[in-house]
């Protein structure tokens, strides 16, 4: 018996995906699987202890979550977290140090890039403890304001949300430094110096020629900047455990501490469908920017 | 060069290394207080250099059981990780599928996903199914995570490798298998090496996958260890913590060395998330 042209051409397919399933198979189990139980145990009381089965209650946990002040707390922090440290820092110093450094002298933009890129790659936990000391009331940052004779203070516990903020922009701002600097390196040499013989000064330049020019990149790394600010959990953690109080405690804290500290998995897990939606949100968003050819 | 030219030169190089001083006084902190016998939360010039911290720190205990379990957790990870790539990579470059748009939109969708927030619901299904506090279920699950990059990055530098390269080895009646590895992951060996060391960094580096699905002590790696240094025992030995960070820090550093000299400057990476 032979196979009909069509049954061979569905052996031909499968063999064709079989090396694809590995790398399927682990997504579905290890990826897709949990974001679908998220999907579900948010809807339930489910706890961490002591409970037999957990019930299915509705949009209860949502409705805890809008008139739990604490929540909107963490919302509140989250957005001045990922405001300051992500959209004002990392992307306006990143294209800060991206446009000087085409102008400076190749051993400050090696010496610049080494120094920006080492905080980078540092692993999470070490640039939280750096930052720690940095900023405690008898840290680095302390010693130089009274060497310059400025008023110290312990900032870590009056103004931790700008302390974890700083230390956020301190670690990822290579990362836009890296991606304006390709951006700006595509701009032909020839517009921005027709504008310069037009006598547009580096300020008009700056807003008129290049911005328009490098949009498409300001947008990617606006999105990609943001979503990776949204799950910063090490660093704040290091650094305050989300304290003094909950005054730096952001989203993600806050779900740890409701699903382990006070053991509402239920509650902790509505909460990461949230942040996971907004996430989601904002990745078809990135997707619209990229709009490559697949 | 004129002088206008030349006064912006130096008024660019005045300001970048006023922002690479401010980046590098914590930098600066961890490495004095490495070599410093008294060192302190606040940054000084050393009362002598020693390698007492280091000695101290240098135990089966502190660095050496976790710095393994971390090689192991990554090693793996990443291994499981690149593997699956290519195999994944090689049908999506080389044949023509009405699947492979969605699939590949759906990997880039993927790469974006904060993997912080499905952490909660990973460690409860984690519970469910008895891979809580074990190796392979951590090696799992961070090799998943690292996939859609891992696989969007591999199929971008497959693309790069010319078809008819493969067409003789095909006469000559080799397995796409033996192809892809005989001649298309050769050619792309900065390619894989990208891959590679990424995939390793980023798990080299993640704090909360470990810290949330491995328990015992015993099985710490070195991103979650290092909190001892903190907390329960008391008060902390800046010293030691600053040598430790040295040491878990460097492969890092190293290997972000070794592939940004690979591939002409450290920009390659950015141009490659940029896609």
């Amino acid at each position: 018996m032979t196979a009909s042209p069509g049954h061979r051409r569905l052996t031909r397919s499968l063999a064709r995906a079989l090396p694809v399933s590995p790398a399927v198979v682990l997504m579905l189990l290890f990826l897709a699987g949990p974001i679908g139980y998220c999907a579900y145990i948010a809807f339930t009381d489910l706890q961490l202890t002591g409970q037999a089965h957990e019930s299915f209650v509705g949009l209860e946990n949502f409705r805890t979550a809008f008139g739990d002040e604490d929540f909107l707390n963490a919302v509140w922090l989250t957005l001045v977290f990922t405001f300051l440290s992500s959209i004002v820092g990392q992307n306006t110093l990143g294209l800060a140090l991206a446009s000087l450094m085409q102008r400076a002298s190749k051993p400050v933009r090696t010496v610049t890039g080494a120094v920006v890129i080492t905080a980078w790659v540092l692993p999470e936990v070490v640039a939280g403890f750096l930052l720690y000391a940095f900023f405690r009331r008898d840290g680095t940052l302390n010693a130089v304001l009274d060497l310059l004779h400025l008023p110290s203070q312990n900032w870590l516990y009056t103004l931790p949300i700008l302390a974890v903020s700083f230390a956020n922009m301190w670690r990822g701002t290579a990362f836009s430094m890296l991606v304006y600097s390709a951006a700006l390196n595509d701009i032909p040499k020839e517009i921005t110096e027709a504008a310069e013989v037009d006598g547009a000064g580096g300020w008009r330049r700056m807003w008129h020629i290049t911005l328009p020019m490098i949009r498409r990149s300001i947008g990617t790394n606006l999105m990609l900047n943001t979503l990776q600010t949204l799950s910063v959990f090490g660093l704040i953690w290091v650094m305050t455990r989300g304290g003094p109080g909950n005054r730096s405690q952001t989203l993600p804290l806050f779900m740890y501490e409701q699903a382990f500290q006070k053991s509402m998995i239920g509650y902790g897990t509505a909460v990461a469908l949230l942040l996971l939606v907004v996430g989601s949100l904002f990745s078809l968003v990135y997707m619209r920017l990229l709009r490559t050819e697949v | 060069m004129s002088r206008r030219t030349r006064s912006r030169k130096l008024a660019a190089d005045i300001g970048l290394l006023a922002v690479a001083a401010a980046f590098a006084v914590p930098l600066a902190w961890v490495l004095l207080s490495a070599v410093d016998p008294k060192a302190d939360v606040g940054m000084k010039t050393p009362d002598g250099i020693t390698f007492d911290n280091f000695d101290a720190v240098l135990t089966d205990e502190i660095t050496f059981t976790p710095m393994l379990n971390s090689l192991l957790l990554c090693g793996g990870g990443t291994l499981l990780t690149v593997v699956s790539a290519a195999l994944a990579a090689y049908p999506l470059s080389r044949y023509a599928s009405r699947l492979n748009r969605p699939f590949m939109l759906t990997i880039l969708f993927a790469t974006s996903l904060p993997i912080t927030a499905i952490m909660v619901p990973v460690y409860a299904l984690f519970v469910r199914v008895d891979l809580i506090d074990t190796m392979h279920g951590t090696i799992f699950f961070f090799a998943a995570s690292q996939l859609p990059f891992a696989i969007w990055l591999m199929k971008n530098f497959m693309d790069g490798v010319p078809k008819e390269l493969e067409e003789a080895a095909w006469t000559d009646g080799a397995s796409p298998f033996q192809s892809l590895l005989r001649i298309v992951l050769p050619l792309m060996g900065p390619g894989v090496a990208v891959v590679t060391v990424f995939s390793f960094v980023m798990m080299w580096g993640n704090f909360f996958v470990p810290f949330m699905l491995l328990l015992s002590p015993e099985q710490m790696p070195a991103a979650v260890s290092i909190n001892d240094f903190f907390g329960s025992k008391g008060a902390i030995i800046y010293g030691q913590l600053a040598a430790f960070s040295l040491i878990y820090s460097t492969p890092v550093i190293l290997l972000y060395v070794l592939i940004a000299r690979r591939l002409g400057g450290g920009f390659a990476l950015g141009g490659a998330v940029k896609g």
